[in-house]
């Protein structure tokens, strides 16, 4: 674990995009009415490769889309729950669809994964945001768990063409990650705590902030394995499984609804596919939305998410 | 002399018009799931775009980099670009016999697959939008490309598109043309029984687009407004309003506020291809 200052994804990342648009023309930043500091250095530096399209999301796809298809690099900015559900059609029709047939890349930033905007309310919470966009063929999905995996992030989504959901924490969290110079993107995941050999019986797979938690609830605990899943689409399934298989209980951990094809649908599928005798067991929010108040750590210990809910769902299996 | 010569572009564009709607009939016939109504009324639109020398396009390099780019926001009716589409060589012709079947890539809707279109826009409102990012796309290039808008008058029921509307005002886009079929009706009633858009003409104005309003069955005035808004210098983007009749030519379906979804039989098709004038 590394020590130094907690740092926003997405200051981070636009720092290194802003970088990008010095030395690459073909780079557009397109934001719905949504801001952070290093974004005042893109509007500041690139007058004509920045547009604010105001609160209208609709519409900030569709220029998106447009800006994409005459082959402009495009990173389009707004609050999770808002860029990926109010344009859900522009999304499907115009990215997914299309860039089945045109080329495209255009980058969807959302800000705000899970209950990270906790006392903001339902509305600004994201528990569906994983499900509806693993749902779309030709996506990728992208849920960093801490800020040097979105500053590595930039590189790939300038050279892997496509479309790409980028599920971005609000808050400034420590980085995980050491030295990510030769960390495998395309392998989608990372086994950041490995128990000796022989020892293996429970593994906790989780995405975003959720690994944090995850994390620490390991170290509290003797052999605890950890995978932190970065890409929730397109899936390396074979080498996930090669990494899981090893274990006897599977915990899969999102901070969003479960049973609805999060995470947890795609372990579960893949322990299901390879006929395995894992036992899995899945943790995140429940059918319901949230309308308690209070902080993140709060909502989590409601709704049994918090390290203590992940350390008894452990012993539970030990 | 120019008299001369813009007459005898009329007289083309006529002679094109007529052909296009019984091609397009001919296409109904052999697919009845395509919306016939809707792609009538904006045949003279097509034809002037593409006859007219008003479209710069490429049928060997459908995205030849200088064309402009024609967004068909209103997909389901275009199925009366489908004959100009082959008589120009973006594909053969025989492929107008197939529509609708196995193995053919014209589809009840038509999509990105098939040469010469853009974009995909089975669901409606989206097509402005995507024009706007491609607007601005094309001016920071330096492209002298203009980026045409076709849509219904319907799909001013769709919010996205005032978004668009506002976008483009706001930019100066003067680089986009939109021509709204504006036939009056969309799937279940006429547009002013719904929510009425009138006045479309003012509307448009106060959010800083050029406007013209014309018979969009006067093929001589679409081409000559085509013309001059592609023409033009000002820094607005411009809007083109053709007044149209769904289901144009075909009395059958004129007189028919249920047109959107009206197939015709076979013989009711022959009759018609009879009477088209």
């Amino acid at each position: 674990m590394n020590s130094d200052q907690p740092k926003t994804m997405r200051d981070v990342f636009i720092e290194a995009v802003c970088e990008k648009m010095r030395e690459d023309e073909r780079i557009f930043f397109v934001s719905a009415d949504f801001g952070s500091p290093a974004l005042d250095k893109v509007r500041e530096n690139f007058k004509d490769r920045f547009i604010n399209v105001g609160i209208a999301e609709q519409n900030l796809i569709n220029v998106a889309v447009g800006l994409g298809l005459e082959g402009y690099i495009v990173y389009a900015y707004a609050i999770a729950p808002f860029i990926t559900m109010r344009p859900y059609e522009q999304i499907r029709q115009s990215l997914a669809i299309s860039s089945q047939v045109r080329p495209i890349n255009v980058n969807l930033i959302g800000v705000g994964a899970g209950v990270s905007y906790d006392v903001s309310g339902p509305t600004h919470h994201c528990l569906e945001d994983i499900s509806i966009m693993r749902l779309m063929p030709n996506f990728t999905v992208f849920s960093p768990s801490d800020w040097k995996l979105a500053e590595g992030f930039v590189d790939y989504s300038v050279k892997v063409s496509g479309p790409k959901y980028l599920r971005f924490d609000s808050k400034p969290l420590p980085s995980i990650y050491g030295d990510i110079g030769d960390l495998d993107f395309k392998k989608g995941f990372y086994e950041l705590l490995n128990p000796p050999t022989g020892g293996e019986k429970v593994c906790l797979v989780s995405t975003g902030f959720m690994t944090h938690l995850a994390l620490k609830a390991a170290k509290e605990l003797k052999d605890i394995g950890v995978v932190d899943v970065f890409l929730l689409k397109p899936v390396d399934e074979k080498s996930l499984f090669e990494s899981l298989k090893k274990y006897k209980y599977v915990i899969a951990i999102e901070e969003g609804f479960v049973n609805n094809g999060g995470l947890d649908a795609l372990v579960s599928k893949i322990i299901l596919d390879n006929q395995s005798d894992i036992r899995f067991k899945r943790m995140g929010f429940n059918d319901k939305y949230v309308f308690e108040l209070g902080g993140r750590d709060y909502l989590h210990k409601l709704n049994n998410l918090d390290e203590e809910s992940i350390i008894k769902t452990i012993k539970e299996c030990l | 002399m120019n008299n001369i010569k813009n007459q005898s572009i009329i007289e083309l564009l006529k002679e094109k018009s007529l052909w296009v709607r019984k091609e397009t009939l001919n296409i109904h016939k052999v697919a009845p799931e395509t919306r016939l109504a809707s792609s009538l009324s904006d045949v003279e639109i097509f034809v002037a775009l593409y006859y007219g020398g008003i479209l710069k396009f490429n049928p060997k390099n459908p995205r030849w980099e200088e064309r402009d780019r024609f967004i068909i926001s209103k997909g389901h009716g275009a199925i009366s670009l489908y004959p100009i589409l082959a008589d120009l060589g973006f594909f053969d012709k025989s492929e107008l016999g197939e529509v609708c079947k196995e193995s053919s890539f014209l589809g009840g809707i038509p999509d990105t697959m098939i040469p010469g279109f853009e974009t995909i826009n089975g669901a409606l409102g989206h097509g402005l939008g995507v024009a706007c990012g491609s607007a601005v796309a094309l001016k920071n290039k330096n492209s002298a490309a203009k980026v045409f808008v076709l849509m219904g008058d319907g799909e001013l029921f769709e919010g996205a598109v005032w978004e668009a509307i506002m976008f483009a005002g706001h930019h100066q886009l003067n680089n986009l043309i939109l021509i709204i079929d504006n036939n009056k009706i969309s799937m279940l009633d006429y547009c002013r029984n719904i929510i009425d858009l009138t006045p479309i003409e003012e509307k448009l104005h106060v959010f800083k687009w050029k406007v013209k309003t014309i018979d969009g069955h006067n093929i001589e005035e679409v081409y000559d407004s085509l013309n001059s808004l592609k023409e033009d210098k000002s820094d607005h983007p411009r809007v083109l309003i053709a007044n149209t009749i769904k289901g144009k030519g075909v009395p059958k379906l004129e007189n028919d506020v249920l047109c959107h979804i009206k197939s015709l039989k076979e013989d009711e098709i022959i009759k018609a291809i009879e009477e088209l004038k």
